[in-house]
């Protein structure tokens, strides 16, 4: 159904992600593309894969962003995939019924089969999270690899979306964002973590953490430290240097 | 916003279909139009045939028409569901009432089916209206001239529409050219409304989209594809910035200028030259109203270009 669930669901599962540690390898991108491309939906196509135009449905991008001038400024990858809104729009103007949001974790989905495509849900998005499918002609979206986080065939550890999986810095966490005692809640709660856009009220779920403060002094404009003493004045070194230098 | 040219004609077609379903229904509930019968059913088959093909028009726009009866079902939530439903509710009250025009039939029925043709026809557009207006993620079509301007254009193309049928069935147009001079001024009214409404005011911008102001101003560095994709094609369109002032001018100059200049000239003159005055006025109407409706889409900005590096909207 794509009215949002009556209350508050007891879990709310999402991602974490850490703006200062993500390295922009896209290891994320492509393990997501290779989970969910063979899983129990149609396949992430892609067009003209090995042409000029090259194109295709990726439910997971990292883009890459300039902050600040200068010696304070920063480059920050950004993976954005999406967020599993509390008052995800996405669902309530779907007019099929395909999207929906999960009562039992909060994980908002679409029944493909239900889909029409009619693009409605991927406007309704301020972040861009779904793509329509080049054939399958049905909307894409995040899933949180709900086939592996439920996947009792998996081992224990691997019961994680594809791409906190494969993170090889540990930039992408995934956990239970409504219970304030969950590893994911303590890292937003001890390093800050924000909302995207919170101005359209959305509440999404996923948080993202900033890039950490840099210590100063080592910029463009910082002491740089000098070379060792070519003439070192005392101790052995300097009467070996006064030695061979006769 | 792409402007897809199924949609364009979708809501252009359907609604002066439904303009003129409504005029027609309130006419023949008040008894001010003529009751030949088939006068009565070219008039609401052309406005049914019109909506029609706006329906059908809007279906090829889907990735899978043939689920489209699904969209009936979310009327609880979706607006492009209720518009369908409304959509679809009012063909009763609209054929009923063509075919009781044609049987000839008078008084309480018809009332009955002029006034339930009416209220559908501004139900459903007041539905089709809120599909974009509903959309927060477009400052340009979350704002509160939306619904009015697609009324305003429905009821302008609809009286149109209805001066030509009786210029073609030699009636005299009547108050009906007041009407129809009230709704082009008034159309273009809310629009010009609309133009200058301040969008920019509380909109995300890359900072808030990414978080990251508090660090500075923020850039793109590498979009994260080299290509384009559904989402640069479907809602970072900017071609149509880039002339939109021109086209604004063009769509008043049609829609506003000519539509009425020639809408008067069919009171003024009778016969073949209000036929003729009629259908200019119908073609100009529509060539203005098909113009603004591409504008409404490609001037709408949508958020995800933030990610894109589109600057904030000034």
């Amino acid at each position: 159904m794509t009215s949002l669930p009556a209350s508050t669901p007891p879990k709310q599962l999402g991602l974490v992600i850490d703006l200062d540690t993500c390295v922009g390898c896209q290891a994320c991108v492509v393990a997501c593309k290779e989970w969910n491309t063979g899983g129990y939906p149609a396949p992430l196509s892609d067009q003209d894969p090995y042409g000029a135009d090259a194109r295709g449905a990726w439910l997971n991008r990292v883009h890459g962003f300039e902050a600040g001038e200068g010696a304070d400024g920063m480059t920050v990858h950004f993976p954005k995939s999406c967020l599993h809104c509390a008052d995800a729009a996405c669902v309530t103007v779907c007019p099929t019924g395909a999207s929906y949001k999960r009562d039992e974790d909060g994980i908002v989905l679409v029944e493909e089969d239900k889909c029409i495509g009619c693009g409605l849900c991927a406007w309704a998005c301020p972040y861009g999270a779904r793509e329509l499918d080049g054939v399958s002609k049905v909307m894409k979206k995040c899933t949180l690899c709900i086939d592996r986080i439920y996947n009792e065939n998996l081992p224990e550890d691997e019961r994680q979306p594809a791409c906190v999986n494969t993170c090889p810095a540990h930039a992408r966490h995934f956990g239970d964002l409504a219970d304030p005692e969950s590893q994911v809640s303590k890292l937003v709660a001890e390093r800050g973590g924000f909302d995207l856009m919170p101005e359209m009220g959305y509440r999404p779920t996923n948080k993202y953490l900033p890039p950490r403060p840099r210590s100063g002094g080592t910029g463009c404009g910082g002491t740089v430290p000098a070379l060792e003493d070519a003439d070192p004045a005392g101790g052995f070194l300097g009467w070996v240097d006064r030695m061979l230098s006769r | 916003m792409h402007p897809a040219p199924s949609i364009i004609v979708f809501t252009a077609l359907s609604g002066a279909g439904y303009g003129l379903l409504f005029l027609l229904g309130l006419g023949s509930a008040g008894g001010v139009l003529p009751e030949s019968p088939a006068f009565g059913g070219v008039a609401v088959g052309l406005a049914l045939v019109m909506v029609s093909a706006g329906l059908v028009s809007s279906t090829f726009h889907l990735g899978h028409p043939e689920r489209a009866w699904r969209a009936l079902s979310q009327w609880r939530s979706s607006w492009l569901s209720r518009e369908g439903v409304a959509a679809l509710l009012t063909y009763i009250p609209a054929v009923a009432l063509g075919l009781l025009w044609v049987l000839g039939a008078r008084g309480g029925w018809t009332i009955l089916a002029g006034l339930g043709t009416a209220a559908g026809a501004v139900v459903t557009v007041f539905c089709t209206s809120m599909i974009y207006g509903s959309l927060k993620p477009v400052a340009e079509w979350h704002q509160p001239w939306v619904p009015p301007v697609y009324l305003g254009f429905a009821l302008m193309t609809g009286a149109l529409w209805l001066m030509l049928v009786l210029a073609l069935f030699g009636q005299p147009i009547g108050g009906l050219g007041l009407l129809a001079t009230i709704a082009i001024l008034l159309a273009w009214g809310l629009k010009f409304g609309s133009w200058r409404h301040p969008v920019a005011e509380g909109r995300p911008t890359p900072e808030t989209a990414t978080g990251l102001g508090a660090f500075g101003t923020v850039r793109m560095l590498e979009p994260p594809h080299t290509q384009s994709n559904y989402l640069l094609n479907e809602m970072a369109f900017r071609v149509g910035r880039k002339h939109a002032e021109r086209l604004r001018k063009i769509a008043v100059m049609v829609g506003l200028g000519a539509s009425l200049i020639l809408a008067l000239g069919a009171v003024a003159s009778g016969g073949a030259g209000a036929t003729v005055a009629a259908a200019g006025a119908v073609v100009a109407g529509m060539t203005g109203v098909l113009i603004e409706r591409w504008l409404f889409f490609a001037e709408a900005r949508h958020t995800v270009a933030l990610y894109y590096g589109e600057p904030a909207a000034a």
